[in-house]
């Protein structure tokens, strides 16, 4: 399928590129299941347009294990059972990298402070929010 | 293949099993009756097959599979099941496989609901599986040519008891074979005591296919020639096409219209495209609305004409209210909630050869069949159903309407069609938690003895209505019509007993400060049912709770209650800001007794989660609407809870060697509760309604 400027960067990933761990949760910017890094800006895809991406450094969460090795952020959620349905967790998961990578030694409040607008519906927070701070421990 | 009547749902006939899945040793058992009644909650009734529901399959290679119709939703069955497989059956936990939900591989089962799934399964799946224990003993005993008292299994190799070098695998009695068992007798499982891997924690086997992404929804397949479907949506349930133009759409490049009479969708290889190309048609509507909207909603419940039906009676109320020396009457109101999981209603559908396969998000892969099926004018078996993980139902997903839309235009189209809905068509479409009432006229001896309760509840449903407290003269009548709603209501986590606890508990509260009696002895006073006082006892403890009268200034609800066998008491404290009205929950402590506890962290888990999602009932989600066109959209209005809400969460699980029940839903009844106690405790404001908005606490303040 060809790429159009107008599409947005959430579903060229999940149709174009069949990168389908993005995922579509609002398409409004509300609940942040479709977030990435944009040159390690954490930003949410489903109201970026391909024509803002050009020349643009996009990281997906396929895309954050080193092979078979986990990023230390995946490997925390996993740690922490930081999940449940786990649909909202790459979302979540993306937002956290770029949170640390600005903020390697965020405290508690300023992960949840930065976490804030990324939704989950099956009440894993207390989780998240444990499995980001040990990974930061560990970046 | 022979045909069968819709009322028998096709599942895999027993002499298939060889073709389908290959040799081996199967155990075919029967789960009882606990789905019907769960079924009856939630108005799916269906004839269930009375020869059995469930299977175990021992292959060749001495691996185990349990095939159930049952589906992994985020409760974490998909490990506890196998746990208490591998325990049973003394073998590895990596030999034991489960299969979920495919309509055609697994047995039928009526839908896998919140909770139910370790209560329902655990006890049958124990059951079972020492049958089959017993059963492969025996085998293994006369394959070596002894008694079964002679022998003893370990890591699924049977070897005789004095001779261990005297032995043979499960694989290799099952080498061969095509024997099917079926297990009618229900064995007492092992003592509760002796489990080795039950019991103990364990941690989201599928968690390393979630955190890489990989792991496969429904909407991340994708097919040779799929087609993303769009569908012309009404502005209202009560809408009514008048007239349409679909020209535009059918110029847009790539898009192909299908209609049929008043439903119409666009198709085409790009959904953002599809989208566009849908935008292009042009519709009117004609109007019939039901006169009801968020405002006038609980006023118009008390009016119309409802089927009450009593559900507990005792004593006289008469009588009742002449032995009161204190009475209460109130009215307690809860609007419609959202399921709003964060994956929306999604399905895949394509013919292969004259079956139809469909992929979708559904906690009822065999109540997607029949939809189906009777969508399509079809018989069961040719519509097969796979659902791939789930993004979350909490009862949501139990309709699956997106899958019959899919399902048609994949043959009318003839191409594999994926329906995704938006937000928006979700919060349109989804199966509310039904708004309700429920008023309670009391009353209480001058010492805090509870001496009248007449309870009605207004189309909540009745689950929790029951008064838990001694009462010698009561009376608990549920209200039911079916011109109530003016959308689909259905089973939101813990249905109905939400509401009921929120204004049981409420009223209590009430009473307990009147009788000037702290508020868990007050409950203690006027309880007799012996969990519930362990759950109250163990949460005074947990909580080293100082005993105080409420209003006490301190912040401090209390609320208990009982949902699917499993008890609960939660404490909360709150902070209330009278001058915003925003309530913030500062803590959070609940003592959970849930039997025998299979997956504690998976029970722990499940606890948090109540915690959390129930804040969000208790303090702002709610629907708006005007009739039948719903106005909340997106999660712009409808307010999920978030990070920054999150108290200090303790919980605590009493262990108990008695049969488990389900751990996902107890927690969540008591939040409303909890919560309104809590505000009332922290400044003396009694609301009435849920959600506690802050424009509702600051009216309850006015009015204090
Ligand atoms: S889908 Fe992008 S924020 Fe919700
Ligand atoms: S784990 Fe289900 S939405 Fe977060």
């Amino acid at each position: 399928m060809p790429l159009d400027k107008k599409q947005s960067l959430l579903w060229a990933l999940r149709t174009h590129f069949n990168l389908t761990g993005t995922k579509y949760g609002c398409g409004l910017g509300y609940c942040g299941a479709c977030t990435v890094l944009m040159d390690d800006e954490p930003v949410r895809s489903c109201s970026i347009y391909m024509e803002d991406v050009a020349g643009k450094k996009i990281t997906t969460i396929e895309g954050l294990a080193n092979g078979d090795k986990l990023h230390p952020v995946q490997q925390a959620f996993v740690d922490h059972d930081a999940l449940q349905c786990g649909f909202c967790t790459p979302g979540m998961i993306m937002n956290a990298v770029g949170l640390l990578k600005k903020n390697p030694h965020p405290s508690r409040e300023q992960i949840i402070n930065g976490m804030e607008d990324n939704f989950c519906r099956c009440g894993a927070h207390t989780r998240i929010v444990d499995a980001i701070a040990e990974a930061a421990g560990k970046m | 293949m022979e045909s069968r009547d819709i009322e028998k749902p096709f599942t895999l006939w027993r002499r298939d099993f060889f073709k389908v899945l290959g040799g081996g040793i199967y155990f075919l058992f029967n789960l009882g009756n606990v789905d019907e009644a769960q079924a009856a909650e939630t108005e799916q009734r269906r004839t269930l097959p009375k020869d059995y529901n469930a299977f175990l399959r021992i292959a060749e290679d001495g691996t185990v599979t349990c095939y159930t119709g049952k589906i992994e939703m985020g409760q974490g069955v998909f490990t506890s099941l196998p746990q208490m497989m591998a325990d049973e059956l003394d073998v590895e936990l990596e030999k034991v496989k489960i299969v979920m939900g495919d309509t055609t591989l697994c047995p039928y089962d009526a839908g896998t609901w919140g909770s139910l799934t370790t209560r329902q399964f655990g006890p049958a799946m124990l059951a079972a599986t020492a049958e089959a224990r017993a059963v492969l003993l025996s085998m293994g005993a006369e394959y070596l040519k002894t008694t079964p008292d002679q022998v003893a299994v370990s890591n699924g190799v049977i070897s005789i008891k004095n001779n261990k070098k005297k032995k043979v695998t499960y694989g290799q009695l099952a080498k061969g074979q095509k024997i099917e068992k079926f297990l009618d007798v229900k064995p007492k499982p092992k003592d509760y005591s002796e489990y080795k891997i039950m019991g103990k924690s364990f941690l989201h086997a599928d968690a390393l296919e979630k955190v890489t992404g990989r792991a496969l929804y429904t909407g991340d397949f994708r097919m040779p020639g799929m087609v993303w479907a769009k569908i012309l949506r009404p502005p209202s349930h009560f809408a009514k096409l008048a007239t349409v133009d679909t020209s535009g759409a059918e110029q847009f490049p790539g898009a192909q219209v299908i209609r049929d009479k008043d439903f119409i969708a666009v198709l085409h290889a790009d959904p953002e495209k599809a989208e566009q190309a849908l935008a292009k048609i042009r519709a009117d509507y004609t109007f019939n609305e039901m006169e009801v909207d968020d405002k006038n909603v609980f006023d118009r419940m008390l009016k119309i004409p409802s089927n009450a039906r009593v559900t507990a009676s005792k004593g006289n109320l008469d009588s009742g209210r002449k032995n009161s020396g204190f009475l209460f009457e109130s009215q307690f109101n809860n609007h419609y909630v959202a399921h709003a999981p964060i994956e929306p209603h999604t399905a895949l559908a394509w013919m292969e050869g004259d079956i139809m396969m469909v992929r979708a998000s559904t906690q009822s892969p065999f109540g997607t069949q029949e939809g189906v099926a009777r969508e399509l004018g079809v018989t069961l078996e040719k519509v097969r159903v796979i659902p791939p993980f789930l993004g979350g139902g909490f009862g949501g997903k139990a309709v699956s309407l997106q899958a019959n839309e899919a399902a048609k235009l994949a043959k009318l189209s003839g191409k594999p069609v994926m329906v995704a809905w938006t937000r928006e068509e979700e919060f349109f479409y989804d199966s509310f938690r039904p708004a309700a009432v429920v008023t309670i006229k009391s009353g209480i001896t001058p010492s805090g003895e509870i001496t009248l309760w007449d309870y009605h509840e207004y189309f909540a449903g009745s689950r929790g209505s029951e008064t838990i407290y001694e009462c010698p003269d009561q009376s608990t009548i549920s209200h039911s019509s079916n011109q109530v709603h003016p959308f689909a209501t259905g089973a939101w986590r813990a249905p109905a007993n939400n509401t009921n606890t929120y204004a049981r508990e409420s009223q209590i509260d009430m009473m307990a400060a009147k009788a000037g009696m702290d508020p868990i002895e007050f409950r203690l006073k006027n309880l007799k049912d012996q969990r519930m006082i362990d759950v109250l006892k163990g949460l005074k403890e947990f909580v080293n709770w100082k005993p105080a009268v409420s209003p006490g200034k301190r912040g401090f609800g209390i609320a208990c209650g009982f949902d699917a066998g499993g008890y609960v008491a939660t404490m909360a404290e709150v902070k209330v800001n009278q001058a915003t009205g925003e309530i913030t929950v500062v803590r959070v402590a609940c003592v959970q007794e849930i039997g025998f506890c299979v997956n504690p962290q998976g029970a722990t888990i499940q606890m948090e989660g109540c915690i959390t999602m129930g804040m969000g009932y208790a303090l702002t989600e709610e629907v708006e609407f005007t009739g039948g066109a719903v106005k909340t959209s997106n999660f712009g209005t409808y307010k999920l809870p978030k990070f920054s809400w999150l108290p200090k969460i303790e919980t605590k699980i009493l262990d108990r060697l008695t049969p488990p029940q389900g751990g996902g839903e107890p927690a969540i009844i008591t939040m409303g509760g909890a919560l309104a106690n809590a505000v009332y405790d922290a400044c003396g404001a009694r609301l009435y309604t849920l959600p506690m908005t802050r424009e509702r606490v600051l009216e309850a303040l006015a009015r204090k």
